[in-house]
């Protein structure tokens, strides 16, 4: 079979796949519809958390962000995982004790006032759809380069698939579709990768395989390190960026990813408190299954990209080649008319342009692999996409139903009622998100760093201190996810989108880079919480219980209104 | 449970997460990026030591830290009778 044919086979599998788990695990009630009912064993909600977390940038883009940085993208591979550390030690059990649908809640009950409630939903929402519109877009580039359509085409088919079992099966049907994308995600991740460490180094196991010794007995890093040295690139096994911006930005990702609402909520779905800690331990294993894969993928794509194209005549490459450089994603201009391609750190001698996902893309090719692992990356990449996205809508339209409107606007709406509320901000979100996939706001690149950076200014800080310090009032917590998010705002528009005047790096404060400033308004946010609340009265007796309460594990029970 | 008893498994549970999290911060922030450059001097086979904390073994020790957190608060759990 073709490629084009595997592709459309492994795609329309996976999908009917996911459909049939839909229709099978309909929402019946407002419970089943935001928390799945809280009866996920913790394996399975440790997958589909996995697969929720994921996202297309984690699969397709950050092998490649890695290829190209070297020992600097290890933020995201530290950030990204050591985040769970901290929600399974300081949120996740606390949390599901204390038994709510959403993070909101968990705000405004906690801190007793509707403006804290407000401003976490205000937080929950931003965060979200910055994120969802990545996704969309994501799927719809898969589409539009596998499956030959148009990208546009690619979005609508994507929000389709995503409104079906989103809006029909809530929590509780994404749950278990999440637990088959991870399945998927995690196969097609894996098997491109463990081929070609058996081509490369002769281990099956691309974690040590990159540690491992190449043909000629070199070491491939060592290897690797050397022909960056020739070709005038930094040394890939150490970094360009500053020590204290890889520590902000590793921090900002932890502290962001304990605090993004569409993962905290995904523990609200498990039995009792034990299991919360279960998931986070199935989680974070699942996860880093694909975390320690990509840094060694990254390694081999990169050393196999040099070695085929560095110097060699352009009309003698192989066919991959010609393939990608029409989808723009890969670009030759033959600067000094030698006839070989020249790619090397200089910019003004370079003639090599490489957009970083072909790395993950382009690498069964590149790489000489059978047909089928091309179908199989295409599915992986489009299961990846479509659950973060699933899970970011559902944040949404629990914020819009829930929150907003059952808790503030409309009390008494019935439990019929909100169901179709959640349902109908569902439909909208999907439609703002799929608008946003279609026209993509020039920021969407720009802003996922954002939403990491404003859930560790905001989230983080108030969750952390509503559990492990009694004392902190409404106050104290609404003034310091207000300053933390007000700041992380400031700083990010005015470095990357030039308002309040712009500036450069040379501007950053302390050295640190916007992707890394959510660590320093968290810690604002911090000591605004506390110094506030010391000069402000002590939260009422019935809160303190609360917190004396989400502090012993038994009595559950189940998560309520 | 009682007051003083809650006391008591509360302040077990704070110092077993400053034990972990101790851990948690030396094997990424410490051995991954403050002495990044140290450690690369050592060689474990073809890895530099620092860059493989960075790019591994970080992540191998916060799986194991979730795992022995959950050993940890389930024996505290049992303990003190607040298991389910």
């Amino acid at each position: 079979m073709s490629a084009q044919e595997w592709i459309w086979l492994l795609v329309g599998l996976t999908f009917s796949l996911y459909i049939g788990i839909a229709i099978w695990s309909r929402a019946g009630s407002t419970k089943e519809f935001y928390v799945a009912g809280g009866g996920v064993s913790p394996l399975a909600n440790g997958l589909a958390t996995a697969a929720d977390w994921m996202s297309a940038a984690s699969f397709i883009s950050m092998a490649g962000l890695i290829s190209f940085s070297g020992y600097d993208g290890s933020v995201y591979l530290m950030g990204w995982t050591g985040g769970y550390v901290l929600l399974a030690l300081l949120l996740a059990p606390y949390l599901r004790k204390f038994g709510k649908f959403t993070v909101p809640d968990f705000i405004g009950d906690r801190y007793y006032s509707n403006v804290a409630r407000t401003v976490a939903v205000f937080c929950a929402l931003i965060i979200s759809f910055t994120y969802i519109a990545g996704q969309m877009r994501g799927v719809g580039l898969v589409f539009s380069r596998y499956l030959e359509v148009d990208i546009n085409t690619g979005v609508v088919i994507g929000m389709l698939i995503v409104l079906f079992y989103a809006v029909l099966g809530g929590m509780k049907g994404i749950t278990y579709t999440q637990v088959a994308q991870y399945c998927v995600l995690i196969f097609a991740f894996m098997v491109p990768a463990i081929f070609i460490s058996f081509q490369m180094t002769g281990s099956l196991i691309p974690q040590i395989g990159f540690g491992a010794t190449v043909e000629d007995g070199v070491y491939l890093l060592d290897k690797l390190d050397g022909l960056h040295k020739e070709l005038g690139f930094h040394e890939y096994t150490s970094g360009s960026k500053s020590t204290i911006d890889v520590f902000f930005i590793t921090a900002a990702l932890m502290a962001g990813t304990a605090g993004l609402p569409h993962v905290i909520v995904r523990f609200f779905t498990v039995k009792k408190v034990s299991d919360a800690r279960k998931s986070a331990g199935w989680a974070l294993l699942f996860i880093a299954i694909l975390y320690t894969t990509a840094p060694a993928i990254s390694v081999f794509a990169r050393t196999n990209l040099i070695e085929t194209v560095s110097n060699k005549k352009y009309a003698e490459l192989p066919e991959w080649f010609s393939n990608w450089e029409l989808t723009g994603l890969l670009s030759f201009e033959d600067k000094n008319e030698d006839g070989l391609v020249q790619y090397v750190a200089d910019a003004e001698k370079n003639e090599l342009t490489v957009d970083r996902d072909i790395m993950v893309l382009a690498n069964p090719e590149i790489a000489n692999l059978p047909n089928w692992v091309i179908g199989l990356i295409a599915a992986g990449a489009l299961a990846a996409a479509l659950s973060t996205a699933a899970g970011l809508l559902l944040v949404i339209s629990a914020s819009v139903s829930h929150d907003l409107i059952k808790k503030m606007i409309k009390p008494n709406i019935s439990e019929k009622g909100e169901l179709i509320a959640a349902r109908l901000s569902a439909l909208v979100a999907v439609m703002l998100a799929g608008y946003f996939g279609i026209h993509p706001p020039g920021f969407v690149a720009a802003t996922v760093a954002l939403a990491f950076g404003l859930a560790a200014a905001s989230f983080f800080p108030a969750i952390v201190l509503g559990i492990f310090y009694k004392r902190m009032n409404k106050e104290g917590a609404v003034a310091g996810m207000a300053i933390g998010v007000l700041l992380m705002l400031y700083y990010m528009t005015k470095f990357k989108f030039g308002w309040f005047g712009g500036g450069t790096q040379a501007d950053w404060w302390f050295g640190i880079s916007p992707e890394g400033f959510g660590t320093y308004a968290m810690v604002v946010n911090f000591v605004i919480s506390i110094v506030v609340s010391k000069f402000t009265p002590a939260p009422p007796q019935e809160v303190q219980e609360i917190v004396e309460n989400i502090r012993i594990p038994s009595g559950a029970g189940e998560a309520t209104h | 449970m009682s007051k003083s008893n809650l006391k008591e498994y509360w302040k077990e549970n704070l110092r077993y997460l400053v034990f972990l999290l101790s851990i948690w911060f030396v094997v990424s922030f410490g051995c991954g990026i403050l002495f990044v450059e140290e450690l690369n001097t050592i060689r474990m086979g073809g890895f530099k030591l620092g860059f493989w904390f960075a790019q591994q073994g970080a992540i191998y020790v916060f799986v194991v830290l979730i795992y022995v957190y959950i050993k940890l608060m389930s024996r505290l759990d049992k303990k003190y009778g607040v298991d389910e």
